[in-house]
């Protein structure tokens, strides 16, 4: 495998995560709901996903258990902020610091019990001999390909189907909306509710195949990564897979350059990550100074029904 | 408006609500594991500052010494935290007696309260990280009828000793396995901090593994964190791509060793046997035993006999170990691996005995001179033979 080929296979394995995160997180701000909780959905969804499976077994009571759990946590985002219009920022910021806390309490007992091969593999052995294609798809495993097929779907559903165009209508003028006789709030309960799954499949994916043992805090950041590339990818699911894989890519460049032998301290190689979002958010600011950013106008407004502001 | 305002007060004090459960389960996660209440809340409450540790004049024995530990981590990290916390057990049953621990203290001036707070209403205190040399020192200070251990740093007071081992004899012995198991005698290692306890580590590695395969290269990356398992494994994923078929990671969790295990590839951890994370794909790695040490220094507590001193354990005293041998390990490699290990168990090997030579060829141990210890913990250069560098 050459460089190129080694980034393109890591982006995916360390990308994938982010792009389920930033997937949910595309849902539920469409629908003008701020999403700042990513990083302690995510711990819970890794911490559930690790007891569920060592004491069942089964991918599919771990993925059934992180859904009703996320789903939970949605259902307590939503109420706090469409029911009691609280503060969506500082809603988003309760529920990382909440997971953060409750899903190192519960790991306590389940830190360092290892669980490998969690999740099945699709072996495409005609691949094989494919070069790049071949090592990038050939053995992904299932959850992987689930992240694909969500992508496209996201992209159907909120740019062709009537359904997607409520969606964006609630998150860019939720009263016109209203008017039109769509049930703002029921929908945004909706959107958090599947939104907040699917970054609890986030952590899950993160903890069963990326690093397959529960750790406290083992996202390490990632959670906020997805946020910032809600933003990058402008509250498009296509462009989040392109985000979500070039940051998956960052994450490791650090470690190649250094073993090329180069004499970049490594102190400087670790910040790679951070001196790239800098630099990206500075050239997107820039080129589309004079557009939309393509954020929902109504995002972190709070609907009150005949309420003007 | 009034309904936004009411509605606001409302969320705010829902909000509150949140973080009180949240901090109740932070005080949770800070409590030792053996139920003893929090240090941090019968501290205040409790009088017992006037009453104890001045009390017991240094020089006498101290029947019932409170004994406390101040951990880097959780217990459950498999790794560095779980060796001491299992030598706090083989202390407690040993010697009878209940330690009180604090978890997940950072290597900050966090540590310096926590600390000062045990030194309250303790006798003897633990502190089992490097980062913490200077906070430990700085209470020991203020506590100067209560004794202060402090794990692998240089800096020690009337009441504060120091301790670590000569785990590069391990590290050593770890390199003759990946020696003898490599195919194309390239080896990674997944390094910490470049600092002098990996500098020494990496280049008595090998050296091991030099001394049964004169052509081994060792390519070395830094992940600049003692604990993160993604960055980890990104480390240990660059090192295979790179060609490396045999890693060892002196990290904190088992994350490198997962990662070789599912390239196909075998790999060692640090600080305890992690055979259970990956068997098939084990090598074996240097261990701590804490518990005989701790043992020692708590009995001479009681004893009277306690000293500041700077102790640097080894084979001998069994406070450095090797895991056992992975099960894909050849053979011929445990051989040789007990041959080695029963002379540094006598004393009579050192592992930097000339001729040795930097990265650049230059000789810096001359044939039949050898390092000494002091020389040994202030290493800042490389052998022949590791490809990385090191952050100047």
């Amino acid at each position: 495998m050459d460089l190129l080929t080694q980034l393109l296979v890591a982006a995916i394995s360390s990308g994938t995560p982010l792009l389920f995160a930033t997937l949910g997180g595309i849902l539920i701000e469409r629908s003008g709901i701020m999403q700042l909780g990513a990083e302690g959905l995510m711990l819970m969804g890794a911490v559930i996903a690790c007891m569920t499976y060592i004491h069942t077994g089964s991918l599919g009571w771990t993925l059934l258990a992180v859904f009703v759990v996320s789903a939970a946590l949605g259902l307590l985002h939503s109420f706090l902020t469409v029911t009691l219009r609280a503060n969506q920022v500082v809603s988003g910021l309760a529920m990382t610091l909440f997971g953060s806390g409750l899903s190192a309490y519960l790991g306590k007992s389940i830190t360092g019990t290892p669980i490998p091969g969690a999740v099945p593999k699709i072996n495409l052995g005609f691949l094989d001999d494919v070069p790049i294609i071949g090592d990038m798809f050939a053995h992904l495993d299932i959850l992987t390909w689930f992240s694909f097929a969500l992508v496209i779907a996201a992209h159907l559903f909120i740019h062709r189907t009537s359904f997607g165009l409520h969606l964006r209508a609630i998150g860019d003028n939720p009263a016109t909306a209203d008017v039109m006789g769509i049930p703002v709030q029921l929908f945004r309960y909706g959107y958090i509710i599947v939104g907040s799954m699917l970054i609890g499949l986030a952590g899950a994916d993160l903890l069963l195949i990326y690093s397959p043992t529960w750790i406290e805090g083992m996202t390490a950041g990632r959670g906020w990564i997805a946020v910032a590339l809600i933003i990058f990818a402008r509250w498009n699911p296509i462009r989040a897979l392109f985000c979500a894989y070039f940051f998956g890519a960052m994450d490791t460049i650090g470690f190649k350059i250094q073993l090329i032998g180069s004499a970049i301290p490594s102190y400087f190689l670790k910040m790679i990550p951070y001196i790239v979002t800098i630099l990206v958010l500075m050239y997107l600011g820039w080129r589309s100074r004079n557009k939309p950013s393509g954020s929902p106008e109504a995002l972190g407004v709070p609907y009150i029904r005949e309420q003007r502001f | 408006m009034k309904k936004v305002k009411r509605s606001w007060s409302l969320s705010l004090a829902l909000l509150f609500g949140l973080t009180g459960v949240l901090s109740a389960c932070g005080g949770n996660n800070n409590n030792g594991s053996n139920g003893s209440a929090s240090p941090s809340e019968s501290a205040p409450a409790s009088s017992s500052a006037s009453e104890s540790p001045s009390a017991s004049a240094s020089g006498n024995g101290i029947a019932n010494p409170r004994v406390a530990f101040v951990y880097i981590g959780p217990p459950g990290d498999g790794g560095w935290t779980y060796q001491h916390d299992q030598g706090r057990l083989y202390m407690e049953k040993e010697l009878g007696i209940t330690a009180d621990t604090v978890e997940n203290v950072p290597e900050s001036a966090d540590a310096e309260r926590v600390i000062s707070e045990l030194a309250q209403n303790h006798d003897i205190i633990f502190t089992t990280s490097f980062g913490y040399m200077d906070y430990t020192l700085n209470v020991a200070q203020k506590f100067p009828n209560v004794k202060f251990e402090h794990a692998g740093g240089y800096k020690t007071a009337d009441n504060m000793a120091t301790y670590f081992g000569k785990n590069w004899e391990a590290s050593y012995l770890s390199g003759i396995a990946a020696g003898k198991t490599t195919k194309n005698n390239t080896l990674g290692y997944v390094a910490a901090f470049p600092i002098p306890e990996l500098i020494y580590n990496i280049n008595a590695f090998t050296l091991g593994a030099q001394s049964v395969n004169p052509d081994i290269k060792v390519n070395v990356v830094w992940t600049n964190t003692w604990f993160d398992p993604t960055t980890e494994r990104n480390a240990a994923v660059s090192l295979l791509d790179k060609g490396a078929d045999v890693l060892l990671a002196y990290q904190d969790s088992p994350a490198s060793l997962q990662a070789a295990a599912e390239k196909g590839a075998m790999a060692g951890g640090n600080d305890s046997d992690m055979t259970r994370y990956a068997p098939e794909a084990y090598l074996t790695n240097p261990v701590w035993n804490w518990g005989p040490y701790y043992v020692k220094k708590v009995k001479a507590l009681m004893d009277g006999t306690w000293t500041n001193e700077q102790y640097l354990g080894n084979f001998q005293d069994g406070m450095v170990d090797i895991a056992p041998i992975g099960e894909n390990v050849p053979a011929e490699a445990k051989t040789i691996i007990e041959e080695t290990k029963a002379k540094f168990v006598a004393s009579d090997m050192n592992v930097f005995t000339g001729p040795i030579y930097d990265q650049a060829g230059n000789e810096k141990v001359a044939s039949g001179q050898s390092l000494t210890d002091a020389e040994i913990l202030e290493m800042n250069w490389f052998v022949k033979g590791v490809e990385g560098t090191i952050p100047q």
